[in-house]
């Protein structure tokens, strides 16, 4: 925009403040409520950080592909019957390992279970641990990792050595530990695991982020202006701060199912009367050369999965970052 | 105006009420930086005082304490590692330094505010310029999106930003330098403050464009009848719109004056060196003159006049006693043991 030279008379009279009302009004009567056109001018109705990031996002295709995958995958892990009519646990031992054959698209298991089906029922336990997990770790991370970041002092050195301490947990180890003496049979101990154990890496990312951002001219400047603390915190420094989290965030997600998956391999994750990519990644991984589909299926679904919420992680960064608009 | 750091002040009676007299009245203030390297004494006892319509330039190079003068009095030191420890400020009569922090965000913003050096790192770049002038009305007045985006608009005209209506939704990195520091000044006016603080509103701007704002500035300040200070190293911009002038050197202040009489006849030999170090198409060719040696170490502020190690006149004295603002003339005083001698034209 190249900078103009504007006469003082513009300046210095109240012409500018009338001209600006009567501006207001005429957008007012032209805008009746609800009857808005769809695509808002640039004069429209004020728009914030967010709805100006959904503007752009549902123009994104790789955000419409990974959201619709997505939307495809919580649906199936709700209601599984809408595409799997067969039973995920009835066993026809004389198809064990058998390839694909008509009403069986993706053939058999060891223990003769259609894969197709088990594929179909699996993605409820990933979708639940990952997105829950995740949900909870990012939640339970950024909100104390940006609380330490912008008060400091004690408890900041507080929620860093903590941290620290779940750092030196093994996963592995602690997981066996600590789910092995629980008994339900639900997804959510190891969600609960996952969740303790992940909060702290997105903590420290969170941190990083708000102590970078707190020190911005624009907070300072926010703060010269009047802004209290929780205005600061919410209104200036998250949006600047939140995208190292979304993509920490998106890319915990696919190692969060990946780690239930290891936990079930080792009998301390989902027990097996739940069904789970995990599970059957497990119990095919030894079968690899014989019978690679009861490995590939579950694979796929498990990699398409994550790369689904990579992606969506990836537009919404963008979206949230003006300048790349 | 300022006083004598060392004797007993004479107009202490007048009550401290808001009126014309008497917007600011900074006092004895000291602020020091607890670093690991020691404690940095970044200001030592300033007096300032500003009056409604005036403007007060605070002159200083790098680390001289005036942009550290300048947050103190605006609360907005970063704490820690910088601390207040001594001093009042008396904003309206009131001791800002006595207030609650909840009343003291009261003040700023809506009684009090800032314009700072670089507007691109001053606006939230993932805020639209309407969003965040709006955002003064919604967190002081309690106003409606709607209605503060009416209020933002009229405010950009009023900085003289073409196209308002139009450019109210764009990002700050969507405008020039100059209609960004626009943006910032109608930010800082949008409640009508008493007192503006601009640090170096113009040092990111280039030449044509410093004097637009500057001008701007001073338009707006006498529409309004603010208080001005204005934080600046450059000279140049000082002439034309301060009415005093502050000059500051490593935490004190050394010399205040009225504008002209400053120029005419400096009364301390550092605003000498400042005013000497200016280049003039009248001396062109020659050796441009400057202040030898370095700004003293805070943390280690050499006893007597700081300025005693870069100072052509320093004797003795100067190097074991701390001289006191001495009055030159009726509102003005140096704190120079020679100023007479400064005055009168001797190097």
């Amino acid at each position: 925009m190249p900078e103009s030279y504007v006469p003082k008379e513009a300046i210095t009279h109240g012409d500018g403040g009338t001209a600006a009302l009567a501006i207001g009004e005429a957008e007012s009567l032209e805008r009746p409520p609800g009857a808005g056109p769809p695509s808002a001018p640039p004069t429209g109705k004020p728009r914030g950080l967010w709805s100006d990031a959904w503007h752009d996002l549902r123009r994104n295709p790789v955000f419409v592909i990974s959201g619709l995958v997505i939307i495809f995958l919580a649906i199936i892990a709700i209601w599984p019957q809408l595409i799997a009519t067969g039973n995920p646990y009835r066993a026809d031992l004389a198809k064990a390992q058998a390839g694909a054959e008509p009403g069986h698209p993706f053939g058999f298991d060891t223990q003769g279970r259609d894969v197709y089906t088990r594929v179909v029922y699996g993605a409820r336990a990933s979708i639940t641990v990952g997105t829950c997990a995740t949900a909870g770790a990012a939640l339970l991370g950024s909100l104390l990792g940006a609380l330490a970041g912008f008060y400091g002092g004690w408890g900041d050195n507080l929620l860093s050595r903590t941290a620290d301490i779940f750092f030196g947990i093994p996963v592995i180890l602690g997981g066996l530990v600590f789910l092995s003496v629980i008994t339900s049979s639900t997804v959510w101990p190891v969600v609960g695991f996952i969740v303790l154990l992940g909060w702290p890496q997105v903590a420290r990312i969170a941190r990083g982020s708000v102590v970078t951002a707190k020190q911005n001219d624009y907070v300072q400047a926010a703060r010269a202006l009047g802004a209290g603390n929780r205005r600061m915190l919410l209104r200036h420094i998250a949006p600047n701060a939140i995208a190292p989290v979304i993509v920490v965030a998106t890319i915990a997600l696919g190692t969060y199912i990946a780690l239930e998956a290891t936990l079930s391999y080792l009998g301390a994750g989902l027990k097996p009367p739940t069904v789970s990519w995990g599970i059957d990644i497990s119990a095919a991984s030894t079968y690899i050369r014989n019978a690679p589909h009861m490995l590939l299926w579950p694979a796929g679904a498990l990699s398409i999965t994550v790369l689904a919420f990579i992606m969506l992680g990836d537009a919404v960064r963008d979206a949230l970052d003006p300048k790349l608009r | 105006m300022t006083q004598n750091d060392h004797q007993p002040r004479t107009d202490e009676a007048a009550p401290p009420t808001a009126g014309r007299p008497g917007l600011l009245d900074v006092r004895d203030l000291r602020v020091e930086f607890r670093t690991r390297d020691g404690i940095a004494q970044a200001v030592n006892g300033v007096d300032l005082a500003v009056t409604a319509g005036q403007t007060l330039a605070v002159l200083g190079e790098s680390g001289s304490g005036k942009s550290v003068t300048a947050q103190a009095v605006m609360g907005i030191l970063d704490s820690p590692p910088g601390f207040v420890t001594g001093g009042e400020i008396l904003f309206q009569g009131r001791d800002l330094l006595k207030l609650g922090k909840e009343e003291r965000r009261k003040v700023r913003g809506a009684k009090m505010a800032m314009i700072f050096q670089d507007a691109l790192s001053s606006l939230n770049p993932v805020l639209s310029v309407g969003a965040q002038l709006g955002e003064m009305y919604t967190v002081h007045e309690g106003l409606s999106r709607k209605a503060a985006r009416g209020k933002a608009v009229e405010l950009m005209q009023r900085v003289g930003i073409p196209a308002a209506e139009a450019r109210v939704s764009d990002y700050p990195h969507q405008f020039s330098g100059g209609m960004r520091q626009r943006i910032m000044i109608a930010m800082a006016l949008a409640l009508e403050p008493d007192l503006i603080i601009a640090d170096e509103p113009t040092t990111a701007l280039d030449v044509t464009v410093q004097a637009q704002v500057m001008d701007l500035l001073a338009e707006l300040q006498r529409e309004f009848t603010m208080g001005l200070i204005l934080i600046t190293h450059d000279l140049g911009v000082v002439a034309d719109v301060a009415d005093t002038i502050a000059v500051m050197y490593a935490g004190r202040i050394v010399e205040t004056s009225p504008v002209h009489q400053l120029y005419k006849a400096p009364a301390h030999p550092y605003t000498r060196g400042l005013l000497d170090s200016i280049p003039r198409v009248d001396l062109k060719g020659q050796q441009l003159y400057a202040i030898k040696g370095l700004p003293p170490n805070l943390t280690a502020i050499p006893p007597g006049c700081p300025f005693n190690p870069r100072c052509p006149l320093a004797r003795d004295i100067c190097r074991t006693d701390l001289p006191p603002l001495y009055e030159v003339a009726p509102g003005r005083a140096s704190a120079c043991h020679f100023w007479k001698e400064t005055l009168d034209g001797a190097r």
